[in-house]
C-alpha cells in the first residue's frame, strides 16, 4: 500500500511541475491523481503548447503518444472529451490529457510533434466526427468506405442506420434502411432496490395521484 | 501480386500505382494497400483498413462488464487471454479488488502461453511471406497442443473467456498442470527444430537482415511497443517496468528482457524467438511455485458463488441469477490498463458511470501505430520487402479494426 501513496505522491509532484511550469501556465486547467493516475485538463486551443512542454521538459519526457480518443457527454455543452494518453520510457511514467471540445469547434493536431497522431485522430473524427485542425488528411479510417454518421456517439443507435445486402437482382450489395424481424431487446436489469436509483419505480404515480386527490 | 495496376496520369513511366489486397495471403488478414512505386522501389504507402471492423467498442458500451469480456478474444485472436487480461485489470482497478495468489500465477501461465502462441504464428508465416514454408507446418503442431490446453482449462480452444474480473473462472486440475509441465519441457527441442530451418538460413536471412530498421526516434514518434522497441536495443517491457499481477517476483535468471540490436527485421525474429524460450521458462516457474488456494474472489458481487452452495443457498441463487442479468456496478472513475501483449502495449481504457455497464471503452491496440507508421518504414524499400517488414510488425486485424 506504502508503494501506492508514494506514487500518487510522485504524480501529484509531477502534477504541480506542470501547472506551475510558465510554458504552459494559461494551458493547464487542474489536475487530479486517482487510481494511481495522473489526469491534467487543458484548454482546447492550448494543447498543442503542453504536449511540446511534456516532450522536452526534463522532468516530463513524455515522448510516446500512446492513444487519443474521444468520449461522448451530450448532455454537455462541450460534448466531447478528447483524451490524450501519454508515455516515458525513460523516466517510466505516464500521464492522461483532457481538453473538450464540440461538433463545430476544431482541436488542433498534434501530427507536427507526434506522427503517431495521425490516425488516431483519424479514428476519433471517424468515430465522434471531433475535427482536428492541421491534420493533412482528415479521412474516416475503420468505417466502411461511404459511411454516413458518427457511430460511437450516444445517440447513434446500436443497430445503425443502414443495412448491406448482396442483392441478386441488381448483382451488386446495396445499402438499405435496417429493417429488424424484432425489435432490439434492451433490458434495464438494474435492481430497483438497491438503491440505484433514487426514484422508485411506481412512485411517481403515487405522488400523481396525491397531488390530483389533494 | 496485385488486382490491378496501372500507370499514373504522369508521363514518367516508371511510376505505377499498384493495389495490394485486401485479398492477399501476405496482407495477414484484410488489409489494402495502395502503393505508389518507382519502378521497383515503394515511395507512398497508403493503408486502408476498417474492413474487419466490428464495432466492438460501441458493443462494450450496450453490454455488461462480464458480456464485454469474450468481446476480448476476438480482438487478437492469436492470443486471446492477454486481452482479456487488459480488460480485467482495468475492472479491478476501479473495483479495487485484488485477486487470489493463485489466480495470478494461473493468469501469468495462460498470458505467456498466448505469448508463445502469437509470436509462433508471427515466426513462422513471416518465413512463409519470405518463402520458406516448413516451419509453418511444425510451429502449428505446438501451437495446437497450447490450444489444447486453453481447451482443457476454459472449454474452447481459441475464444476463452477464462479470465474474469476477480480472478479465472475454473482451477486448473492437476493432470492438466503436469501436461503443460510435460510441453515446457519439450518445447525448448521442437523450437531449436524450427530454429534450425531459419536462424542461419541464407534465403531468410538475405530478406530480414537489414530491412526495416526501426530507430529511436522512429519508436518515439510512431508510438512503438512491445518487440518493436526491444528489437531495436531499448529494454523496454511493461512487465518489469510497470509490473501487474506477479511479474514482480519472477525471479531475473528466469525472465531477462530480451533485446536486439539492429532493429531490423531479422533482429526482431530472434527477440521473438528468444522471448518464446523465456516464456517457457516463465511457465515452469508458475507451476512449480503455484500455491493453492482459491481462484476467484470469494464472497464477493463480482464472482459467481459456487455451484455447490447454489444447490443450498438461496442467497447464493440469487446472486448467480443477479450477476449474470444485471452484472456487477463499477465504481464511477476512469483508468487506463496495459499489459504486455505479445504484440505490444495493449491498453484498455476505461470510462465508468458507476452503472453496471462501461460509460465507454476505448481499446489501445498495439498493432495500429505500427501499421501507421508503414508508409514510414517502407520508403524507400522495395516492393517484395513489404510484406516482409509487414510480417515482422505482428498484424492481426481483430485488434487493429475493432
Amino acid at each position: 500500500m506504502t508503494g501506492l501513496t508514494e506514487m500518487t505522491e510522485a504524480l501529484r509532484d509531477l502534477g504541480e511541475h506542470i501547472s506551475a511550469a510558465e510554458a504552459c501556465a494559461d494551458v493547464v486547467k487542474g489536475y487530479e491523481v486517482r487510481f494511481g493516475e495522473l489526469t491534467i485538463h487543458a484548454e482546447r486551443d492550448g494543447i498543442m503548447k503542453l504536449a511540446r512542454f511534456l516532450k522536452d521538459d526534463n522532468q516530463c519526457v513524455f515522448e510516446t503518444l500512446i492513444d487519443i480518443c474521444g468520449v461522448d457527454w451530450p448532455e454537455r455543452s462541450q460534448r466531447f472529451d478528447v483524451v490524450y494518453h501519454f508515455l516515458s520510457m525513460r523516466l517510466n511514467q505516464r500521464i492522461r490529457i483532457k481538453i473538450e471540445t464540440n461538433e463545430a469547434t476544431p482541436v488542433p493536431s498534434l501530427i507536427d510533434l507526434h506522427p503517431s497522431a495521425d490516425w488516431f485522430e483519424r479514428e476519433a473524427f471517424d468515430m465522434y466526427g471531433i475535427r482536428f485542425a492541421g491534420h493533412p488528411d482528415l479521412r474516416r479510417i475503420l468505417t466502411d468506405y461511404g459511411f454516413e454518421g458518427y457511430p460511437l456517439r450516444k445517440d447513434f443507435p446500436l443497430t445503425g442506420f443502414t443495412q448491406v445486402r448482396y442483392d441478386d437482382l441488381e448483382k451488386r450489395v446495396i445499402n438499405e434502411p435496417v429493417e429488424l424481424v424484432q425489435e432490439y431487446r434492451n433490458f434495464d436489469f438494474l435492481s430497483p432496490w438497491e438503491g440505484m436509483t433514487k426514484e422508485l419505480p411506481g412512485d411517481e404515480k403515487a405522488e400523481k395521484e396525491e397531488s390530483s386527490n389533494g | 501480386m496485385a488486382d490491378t495496376a496501372y500507370v499514373s496520369a504522369s508521363q514518367d513511366d516508371r511510376k505505377f500505382t499498384l493495389n495490394f489486397g485486401p485479398q492477399h495471403p501476405a496482407a495477414h488478414g484484410v488489409l489494402r494497400m495502395v502503393m505508389d512505386l518507382d519502378g521497383e522501389v515503394v515511395e507512398r504507402i497508403d493503408s486502408h483498413i476498417g474492413l474487419l471492423h466490428r464495432g466492438t467498442e460501441k458493443l462494450l458500451e450496450y453490454k455488461t462488464y462480464l458480456q464485454g469480456l469474450p468481446y476480448f478474444d476476438r480482438l487478437d485472436y492469436v492470443a486471446p487471454m492477454n486481452q482479456e487480461h487488459a480488460w480485467c485489470l482495468a475492472i479491478e482497478r476501479l473495483l479495487g479488488i485484488e485477486v487470489p495468489r493463485r489466480a495470478s500465477f494461473i493468469r501469468v501461465l495462460y498470458s505467456e502461453m498466448g505469448r508463445i502462441l502469437s509470436h509462433m504464428l508471427n515466426i513462422t508465416t513471416q518465413a512463409m511471406d519470405v518463402g520458406a514454408l516448413t516451419p509453418i507446418t511444425w510451429g502449428f503442431e505446438e501451437r495446437e497442443k497450447l490450444m489444447g490446453f486453453y481447451e482443457r482449462a476454459s472449454g474452447s480452444r481459441m475464444h476463452s473467456a477464462y479470465f474474469r474480473p476477480g480472478g479465472v473462472h475454473q482451477d486448473l486440475p492437476q493432470d492438466l498442470i503436469d501436461d503443460i509441465m510435460v510441453f515446457c519441457e519439450e518445447f525448448p527441442k521442437a523450437l531449436a527444430h524450427i530454429e534450425g530451418l531459419l536462424s542461419e538460413n541464407r534465403i531468410f536471412k538475405q530478406r530480414n537482415v537489414d530491412i526495416g530498421v526501426v530507430d529511436e526516434k522512429t519508436i518515439m514518434e510512431w508510438g512503438f511497443s512491445g518487440v518493436m522497441v526491444r528489437g531495436s536495443g531499448l529494454a523496454w517491457d511493461l512487465r518489469r517496468s510497470q509490473p501487474y499481477e506477479i511479474y514482480d517476483e519472477i525471479p531475473g535468471d528466469v525472465f531477462e528482457v530480451v533485446v536486439g540490436n539492429n532493429g531490423d527485421n531479422y533482429d526482431r525474429y530472434v527477440v521473438r524467438m528468444e522471448e518464446m524460450l523465456i516464456s517457457n521458462d516463465i511457465m515452469k516457474w508458475c507451476i512449480e511455485n503455484m500455491p493453492a488456494g482459491e481462484v476467484l474472489l470469494a464472497g464477493t458481487k463480482v464472482s459467481p458463488p459456487r455451484r455447490g452452495d447454489m444447490k443450498r443457498s438461496m442467497e447464493a441463487l440469487i446472486h448467480h441469477f443477479k450477476l449474470y442479468t444485471e452484472g456487477f456496478h463499477v465504481p464511477e472513475g476512469e483508468v487506463y490498463a496495459a499489459v504486455e501483449a505479445p504484440k505490444g502495449e495493449f491498453g484498455v481504457y476505461l470510462v465508468s458511470d458507476g452503472s453496471n455497464r462501461p460509460y465507454r471503452a476505448k481499446i489501445r491496440a498495439p498493432g495500429y501505430p505500427h501499421l501507421a507508421a508503414m508508409d514510414h518504414m517502407c520508403k524507400g524499400h522495395m516492393l517484395a520487402d513489404v510484406s516482409a517488414i509487414l510480417g515482422t510488425l505482428d498484424i492481426v486485424f481483430g485488434e487493429i479494426d475493432r
